[in-house]
This record gives C-alpha cells, sequence and structure tokens, in this order.
C-alpha cells in the first residue's frame, strides 16, 4: 500500500501559499481514498508545521537550517530528498511552483524513483494511484499510472480546494539534513523591467492581447500610444494578469511599433505559459489551433474582436464581442474606475 | 577569461502548426502519422544553443557540442537548417524523441552521450537544454542529466547568464509573478534549463554550415541505436480535448452597453 507524504518549503511566521494548501488537500483526499495514511514535510530556516496542526497528517518532518531558506536547487533537492528517505513514503507530492517543479525530478532520481510534473488530476481507481497530465504543450491529456515507486509528483493548482484548518501544535520530527557547502548564492528577486506588475498567477481573470492592437484601425492609424495605457489601466483597476499572443510578443525582436511593456513572459499558449484563472478575456486576437492552448485552463472566456469569425474564440469563448476593442475597453475602464472611487 | 565546455541536450519535436492526434502504437502512446511530421528543433532547446553559441563566441577557447537523441531521419531533417545557425558539434542518437517516453529514460541515454564525449573536461562544463520540451514538457530530463553527472548547480527556467571578472556567473531564473530569482555560481560545472532567453533567432549563414556539415553528416551516420521508452508506466488513455463551447456571437451592440456586460462579468464573483 502506498503511503503518502506532502512536502513544501516553509518559514514560521510565513503561511504557505495557496498552492501549497492545495497540494496539500490533494494528498490529504488522495490518503482518504487509497485508505493510506500521510505525512507532512516541511524545510527552511526554522520551519513550522503548527499551521497545519488539524491536517490530519500521522507525522511531521522537518528539516531547518539558514541553507535551506534560499530557493537553491542544491539545498532544496538535499532536503527533500531527507525528507522523503525520513518518511518512508512511497508517494511524495508538491505544489507546482517554480521551486518543486525544478527540483523534484532530482529528488526522484536520488530516491530511485520517478517524478511527473504539471499533475491536473489525481484518481484512487481500484486502490490504484493514477494522474492525469498533458502532453505536447496541453495539446492532448493523458492518464497513467506507474509501477516505480517512490512517485514524486507537482500538482498544479486549481485541482482541489486549498485546505483550511485550525492551527495548533504540531509534534515535529527534526531530521539532520548536511547538502554541504553551497555553491550558488541567492542574492535577490528581480522585477519586471516595466514599472507595473503585469503578471499576476493568483488574479481572477487573465487579460489576453493580441496583435490587433498594434495594427492598423478602422480610421487607417495606428493607435499603440493610446493602447498603452487602456491595457495598463484596465490591469490596474480589474486586478488583472496580463497575457499576450506569441505574435504581439514578438513584434519586440523585430523592430516594429508594440506595446512596451510586454516580455516572452507574458506569452501564452504553445511557447509560452498555460495560466490557470477563473476568467480570461481576449482582445484583437487572432488565429486558430494550435495558438489558442493559452486557453485551456480558463474557466470562463469572453473575447473582443472585430472578426465574427475569429477561430480564436468562435467555439473556445463563451462570448463574442464583435467590436472595437479601444472603444469597449475604454468605456471599461471608465465604468471600473467609477466603481473603484464608489 | 574562463574556456567553456558547453553541452547542449536538445531534441526535435513535430512542427507546432501542425495537427498532432494521439493514437495507440505497439508500445504505447504516439502521434499519428508521426513519421510524416516535419520536425525542428524544440524551442527552448534552440534558445539553450543559441545562447552557449553566444557564450561560447565571447569567451574564445569555448566549445559546444549539441546532443540530440531522436530518430535519425528526423534530426537529418532540423540540421540542415540548425546547421546554418551557429558553429556546434553534433553527438547524435538514434532514438524515439516522442513525449510519451520517460524523462528518466532519456536523460540516462543522454548523460551517457555526454561521458562519452572525448576529451571533455568536465570543471570547464556548462549542460545547457530546454527548461522543458514542446512534447514531455516535464522539465525533468535536465535535472536527471544533472544528478547522472554529479552537478548540483542547477537552474531552470534561465533567461540570463552573465559572466563575472571573477569567473563566477550570475543567473537569471523564472519564478512566480513574471520576476526572476537572481543567483550567482562559484563557477563550472553548472546544468541551466533555458527558457526564452534574451537573443534573437540567429540568421543564416552558410559558411557555418558548410563548417559544421562537415562533422554532422558524419555524426548522423555513425548514431548509436538506442532504446528509450516508458517502462512501468501504464497510459489508461490520451486524448484530445472534445469540448467546444457554444459562443454567442454579439454583433451591433453599442461599446458602451458591451462594457457594462463585461464589467458586470469581471466584478460578479
Amino acid at each position: 500500500m502506498d503511503t503518502l507524504l506532502f512536502l513544501s518549503p516553509s518559514e514560521a511566521g510565513t503561511p504557505l501559499s495557496k498552492q501549497a494548501l492545495e497540494a496539500l488537500a490533494v494528498t490529504k483526499q488522495l490518503a482518504g481514498a487509497l485508505g493510506t495514511t500521510f505525512s507532512v514535510g516541511l524545510w527552511g530556516a526554522n520551519p513550522s508545521a503548527d499551521e497545519l496542526a488539524a491536517c490530519g497528517a500521522a507525522k511531521f518532518f522537518v528539516v531547518a537550517g539558514a541553507e535551506f531558506s534560499e530557493p537553491r536547487y542544491a539545498t532544496d533537492a538535499a532536503a527533500a530528498e531527507a525528507l522523503g528517505r525520513a518518511s518512508g513514503a512511497t508517494v511524495l507530492i508538491g505544489p507546482a511552483g517554480s521551486r518543486w517543479n525544478r527540483t523534484l525530478a532530482g529528488v526522484a532520481h536520488r530516491l530511485g524513483g520517478r517524478a511527473d510534473s504539471h499533475v491536473t488530476g489525481v484518481s484512487s481507481e481500484g486502490g490504484t494511484l493514477g494522474i492525469a497530465r498533458w502532453y505536447y504543450r496541453q495539446r492532448m491529456e493523458g492518464i497513467l499510472t506507474r509501477t516505480q515507486r517512490p512517485w514524486v509528483l507537482a500538482v498544479e493548482t486549481g485541482i482541489a480546494p486549498a485546505w483550511q484548518g485550525e492551527a495548533g501544535t504540531a509534534p515535529v520530527e527534526a531530521v539532520a539534513c548536511a547538502p554541504g557547502a553551497a555553491r550558488t548564492k541567492v542574492t535577490g528577486i528581480a522585477d519586471q523591467a516595466a514599472g507595473q506588475q503585469t503578471i499576476r498567477p493568483d488574479a481572477d481573470l487573465l487579460f489576453v492581447t493580441g496583435a490587433g492592437w498594434t495594427k492598423k484601425q478602422p480610421d487607417g492609424q495606428v493607435k499603440v500610444g493610446e493602447a498603452e495605457p487602456l491595457i495598463l489601466d484596465f490591469l490596474r483597476l480589474a486586478r488583472a494578469s496580463l497575457g499576450s499572443t506569441k505574435s504581439l510578443v514578438d513584434l519586440h525582436g523585430e523592430g516594429q511599433a508594440t506595446l512596451t511593456f510586454l516580455t516572452h513572459m507574458n506569452q501564452v499558449g504553445q511557447t509560452g505559459s498555460t495560466p490557470r484563472h477563473a476568467k480570461g478575456l481576449s482582445t484583437c486576437c487572432h488565429g486558430e489551433e494550435p495558438h489558442t492552448v493559452g486557453w485551456r485552463f480558463i474557466g470562463e472566456r469572453r473575447a473582443i474582436s472585430l472578426d465574427a469569425n475569429c477561430g480564436w474564440a468562435r467555439g473556445k469563448a463563451d462570448v463574442l464581442y464583435v467590436a472595437d476593442a479601444f472603444a469597449v475597453m475604454a468605456k471599461v475602464n471608465a465604468s471600473l474606475g467609477e466603481k473603484t472611487e464608489i | 577569461m574562463p574556456e567553456y565546455q558547453i553541452v547542449v541536450c536538445g531534441s526535435v519535436v513535430p512542427d507546432p502548426l501542425q495537427t498532432l492526434e494521439p493514437v495507440a502504437g505497439p508500445a504505447g502512446p504516439a502521434l499519428k502519422n508521426e513519421m510524416m511530421l516535419p520536425a525542428w528543433l524544440d524551442p527552448w532547446a534552440g534558445h539553450a544553443l543559441y545562447e552557449a553559441a553566444n557564450l561560447a563566441a565571447k569567451n574564445p577557447g569555448s566549445k559546444v557540442w549539441l546532443v540530440a537523441l531522436g530518430p535519425k531521419a528526423k534530426l537529418q531533417q532540423a540540421m540542415m537548417t540548425l546547421a546554418q545557425k551557429v558553429p556546434f558539434e553534433l553527438v547524435a542518437m538514434d532514438g524515439s524523441a516522442s513525449g510519451f517516453t520517460d524523462a528518466a529514460e532519456t536523460a540516462a541515454a543522454l548523460a551517457e552521450a555526454i561521458q562519452a564525449i572525448p576529451g571533455l573536461d568536465r570543471s570547464r562544463m556548462l549542460v545547457f537544454g530546454g527548461w522543458e520540451s514542446a512534447s514531455r514538457g516535464a522539465g525533468a530530463t535536465m535535472q536527471i542529466v544533472g544528478e547522472i553527472l554529479g552537478i548540483t548547480d542547477q537552474f531552470q527556467g534561465v533567461d540570463e547568464i552573465a559572466i563575472q571578472p571573477d569567473g563566477s556567473f550570475q543567473v537569471l531564473e523564472r519564478i512566480e509573478g513574471g520576476r526572476h530569482l537572481v543567483s550567482v555560481c562559484e563557477s563550472a560545472p553548472a546544468l541551466l534549463g533555458w527558457a526564452t532567453g534574451n537573443l534573437p533567432e540567429p540568421r543564416n549563414n552558410p559558411q557555418v554550415g558548410m563548417a559544421n556539415m562537415r562533422t554532422i553528416m558524419p555524426a548522423l551516420q555513425k548514431a548509436k541505436p538506442t532504446k528509450v521508452g516508458a517502462e512501468g508506466v501504464t497510459f489508461a488513455s490520451v486524448s484530445l480535448p472534445k469540448q467546444s463551447r457554444d459562443t454567442r456571437v454579439v454583433k451591433d451592440m453599442p461599446p458602451e452597453q458591451i462594457a457594462a456586460e463585461i464589467v458586470d462579468w469581471i466584478t460578479n464573483k
């Protein structure tokens, strides 16, 4: 029978992220469905399991030390490996954030197991653990089981509600871990080049901009200068995250007039990200499958386009407004501005 | 100036503009008409290769290898274009580049090929690759390659490497919220899984192409048959998403009214 371990970096005084609590919920649900137990493994400078005291874990393991506070492969992998060995778990589950995503496969290798990332579903049919994940840039979904153990998983956000419970006092077992002297030092976090943050993974709404913002408008003029404040104002007022089609981001490299705050980090779709948000509003986008895979994990979708037959929207969006995005977004911003003032 | 020995891992993927359809093959899932689909170098592996060539050009005495596992015919197809971009020496393995193979098996094959490169000085080695592939998309292969090679200074989602005067290098890795984690590594060896990087695709250079092809064709001819699969994995299904939305198309509605609908929709939780 499988035994489960939830893994996450942690610091006393800093609550675990929503994504980590979702992964904990997945672990707990899975343990219940498989009729087995689960443990919690945390690492950091001074990790605390007290906020998870009521989660139902059989044991709480921690690796503590100043060197484990920084997000660094060598120390993260060493800590997760030590926790995996101490727990004896056959299935290790962590949140698919940047820190766990870049560590889990190395940890699986050290433990003699295998890893699967970007897990978008788990199942326990017939008492056997199965997972769902996507292949070929979200073009097709595979459902699979594995015989190898330990099986190390990174689960995507949005597949379970975050675990909630009362804090208390969790009895922790300290696990020794000596990763050796680090040759890599973390020196900081660099924000995006543009002043305003445009990527917000926790936002309810994804706002997708297409190359149409930079093309000639019905009056024959290019209005990039008008587009920029319209888009930035909307992001600020709606607290939305900004995605972009590849064609719009690529205009940068081609020396054409484009939106100055866009980078490849904003790109969604085939060679970009596939963000997960409750709602999505696309504007001035065009194209057919496979460009629309950027929409794959968006719940409710609406689009504004001058093309009534746009492949990005037809069959992909719930509502397509055939209209001028400049005119509509100006009105949307005005209305949102009034609501904000109230 | 440090002299690097840069090994780039990268393989071929189907042209993403093609329609991809899964089918059941004798050894598990596969793509319909897979051998007929045009192939090109995996996009993120391409960025890794261009960054490697740029780094080598800035640090005279450095050298770039491309270690590629894929069907020989497909590798040859991709090399016709790639060879003209930047100078490199190809190490080819003839095997599956399917997204349904296991990252651990692919990584083992890549690591074995790297270990077999004659005269490779691992104290000067930087291993590059894409942080994920456009096929499996797991972000796992490069981590395991690094582990097999004993490299624990690993970076994923890299957009920049900057060599410092003391020989250390600064790396920018993508993290949540469109930000970068900034780290400084003392020296090689290290492993970098690249995201987009900062370089445009190099222009075709026929002279580079001619020089590369002198070693690429022999490398392809002696490409070692390499078996990779997905041992221990059972796919219950692989399917295309079927859901098509019943789109309500709104025409001839004034902008004010559309805006009101959109604001209601956005603000209504």
